[in-house]
């Protein structure tokens, strides 16, 4: 039984809920973001309707607030949420793998944070291949996330094969953007 | 052995494109086969009614799924030397003069019980002998002749029909003039937001009709074999879960919505069983599953770490191809509908994927690719030659024509999805075009008429 509840929970909570919640509490400054509390984070938090009621009331025995990183900044690893792919491949390259090791420490360290790992292939070949194909690599992703601490019930994965291209042209430039996990926190 | 079919651009049929702006065009380039096509003449049907003459013309539609066909040589009506409207007026000679060996007249007037009555002759202009070399006796022989009272609204089905019954006389296959397809297509908005629809429409890209519309992408609709119900893949949720609509209706049923993937439905050939792709079992790893549409139990058919998916019905329900990159990369593989030992199928190029049978059963279109671009590749089963059939860069969803004459496909052009056809031999191409949007994922529908039409 951890009731976490500070004082400030009212700016807190509509502020960054990470901020305020993270659990276990001794560990949560060494979380990068967590220690910022910048206007615009409130803003950020305060376009989220019903969220600083809902967070608010951490109640006792449960496990801390829902956090999830910030975007801003740009130093953290934390700040990318992308990760790229080979071609018909669903292995986790080397270069990706301080991105992926960042956020499963987050995770670990933010038990109730959730992430979605949204798997993505360029449009080539055949659709439904490729809804197998980003369904391994959000899988691929997801097993590495677990084996560096993160809990299995943190992560889930869907894939979108080519539905969702963030490049449109047709060219290897834009294939090479689209082979790709997104690590998308719930919030 | 890989024979690619060779496609020069013979010649583009641009006398046969259809003038009105219906929303979609289906453009026919014939690329090869036709100098060996059926002579026809189809003459401009009359109207004998007052006032205006029918929205739709009859004999033009019925010139187009001809032409379209590959099958027929259609001769050009500014080369007619008369223009009957009935065979009491067909002057053989005149026809056989230019080198017509069938002809086709016919006429619409007003129907006194409502709508038109559309009436049409299909002759043989033959010769039963000849007494001597110089002297070959012709004459006309009627093949087909049928009264047809139809409506405003069914004038484009009337002359599918009327296509249908000229086809089979004169090949001796069933036409699919009178069948329809169903597509999706992704139009992007003014704020960048995709909206997704799942459309029906005839086999020519008319009488469009939009069964479902979404912000979420829509995948892999399938045709029940009845041609009464779609499958379909949606993300309606979030994530992938496989619905069925009665096209009758517009409340989908929700057919799997497991965790993980719900993909790829294929309805067998009694409409009894839905195959699917599905991880549920093993997060990330897709097998391919058989579900009884009635009850919804499942049996699995593969158990592969390695991807399975895109599952299709032999015609005769005993086997199922499906895609698998157990082996490295995506190949098909055959294995027994009720489970059972996978055999590997394709061997050449480094992807075959998204196999589909040919009605008869004895071809398998897929995506191929041997390395320079995805294109329609066509194995025939029994001696396992591959046939190259398209151009690429980016085809993919091959569907067959339920007389198996032509394939319908996806394919890239000019940055922009669209629907093609090519006959099987590959000798003749056609371009549906649509006005807006990226077109893909065909499906050719069933016959819509249960019967064989014979006369």
């Amino acid at each position: 039984m951890k009731p976490f509840i500070r004082p400030l929970t009212v700016v807190c909570a509509a502020a960054l809920l990470a901020a305020c919640g993270g659990q276990p509490p001794k560990e949560a400054p060494e979380v990068p973001v967590e220690d910022r509390a910048a206007a615009e984070a409130a803003d950020e938090a305060a376009r989220v309707p019903g969220e600083e009621g809902a967070e608010a009331r951490a109640l006792p025995g449960q496990e801390g607030v829902q956090a999830y990183p910030m975007d801003e900044d740009p130093d953290s690893p934390l700040s990318k949420r992308v990760i790229y792919f080979d071609y018909d491949k669903s292995e986790v390259l080397d270069e990706y793998r301080p991105i992926v090791q960042a956020h499963a420490n987050f995770l670990a360290a933010n038990p109730r944070a959730r992430v979605t790992l949204e798997g993505h292939t360029d449009e080539r070949g055949s659709r439904e291949y490729n809804v197998a194909l980003g369904e391994r690599r959000g899988e691929a992703t997801r097993r590495l996330m677990l084996f560096m601490g993160a809990g299995d019930d943190q992560i889930e994965t869907v894939s979108y094969g080519e539905e969702r291209p963030v490049a449109l042209g047709h060219e290897e430039s834009a294939w090479e953007q689209n082979r790709r996990v997104e690590i998308i926190y719930q919030r | 052995m890989l024979m690619r079919t060779p496609i020069p651009l013979i010649f583009l049929l641009s006398a046969w494109l259809w003038s009105s702006t219906a929303q979609a065009l289906l453009e026919i380039h014939i690329t090869q086969g036709v100098e060996g096509g059926i002579p026809v003449a189809v003459v401009p049907f009359e109207w004998t009614g007052s006032g205006a003459a029918p929205a739709e013309d009859i004999s033009r539609i019925v010139s187009d799924d001809l032409s379209r066909s590959g099958k027929f040589e259609l001769k050009d009506p500014s080369d007619f030397l008369e223009t009957p409207h009935h065979g009491s007026e067909v002057d053989f000679e005149k026809w056989r003069a230019i080198g017509v060996e069938n002809l086709v007249v016919g006429r619409i007037k007003p129907n006194p019980s409502g709508g038109y009555l559309v009436q049409f002759q299909l002759f043989d202009i033959f010769k039963p002998g000849s007494l001597s070399p110089d002297q070959p006796t012709y004459r006309l022989k009627q093949l087909a002749g049928y009264n047809l009272p139809t409506t405003a609204q069914r004038l484009r089905d009337t002359a599918h029909f009327i296509s249908d019954v000229i086809y089979e006389k004169l090949t001796g296959e069933r036409g699919a003039f009178s069948t329809r397809i169903a597509y999706v297509t992704a139009t992007r908005g003014e704020g960048g937001d995709e909206r997704y629809s799942l459309q029906v429409s005839d086999y020519d890209g008319h009488n469009e009709f939009e069964v479902l519309g979404s912000p979420k992408p829509v995948m892999s609709p399938t045709w029940s074999p009845d041609g009464r119900q779609l499958a379909y893949v949606s993300f309606e949720q979030g994530r992938s879960a496989v619905y069925v609509q009665d096209l009758s209706t517009t409340t989908p049923r929700k057919m799997a919505d497991f965790r993980g993937i719900n993909g790829a439905p294929a309805w067998s050939p009694d409409g009894r069983q839905l195959a699917l792709t599905l991880s549920r079992d093993d997060p990330g790893n897709t097998e391919i599953y058989v579900m009884e549409v009635a009850t919804g139990n499942l049996r699995r058919i593969t158990y592969n770490r390695a991807i399975d998916t895109e599952p299709a019905w032999s015609p005769d329900g005993r086997t199922l191809v499906f895609t698998s990159d157990r082996s490295g990369g995506p190949q098909l593989y055959r294995v027994p509908a009720q489970g059972g030992r996978a055999e590997r199928l394709t061997f050449e190029g480094n992807y075959n994927a998204r196999g589909t049978f040919s009605p008869d059963g004895k071809l398998l279109a897929m995506v191929h690719s041997s390395g320079n671009g995805f294109r329609v590749g066509v194995l025939d089963l029994e001696n396992r030659s591959l046939r190259v059939l398209t151009e690429g860069p980016l085809d993919e969803a091959p569907t067959f024509a339920p007389n198996g004459s032509m394939i319908l496909y996806a394919t890239g052009h000019r940055q922009r999805g669209e629907l093609a056809a090519v006959s099987v031999d590959g000798g003749v191409r056609a371009r549906l075009r649509l006005q807006q949007g990226n077109v893909r994922e065909p499906a050719w529908g069933p016959f819509l008429n249960q019967s064989k039409e014979r006369q």
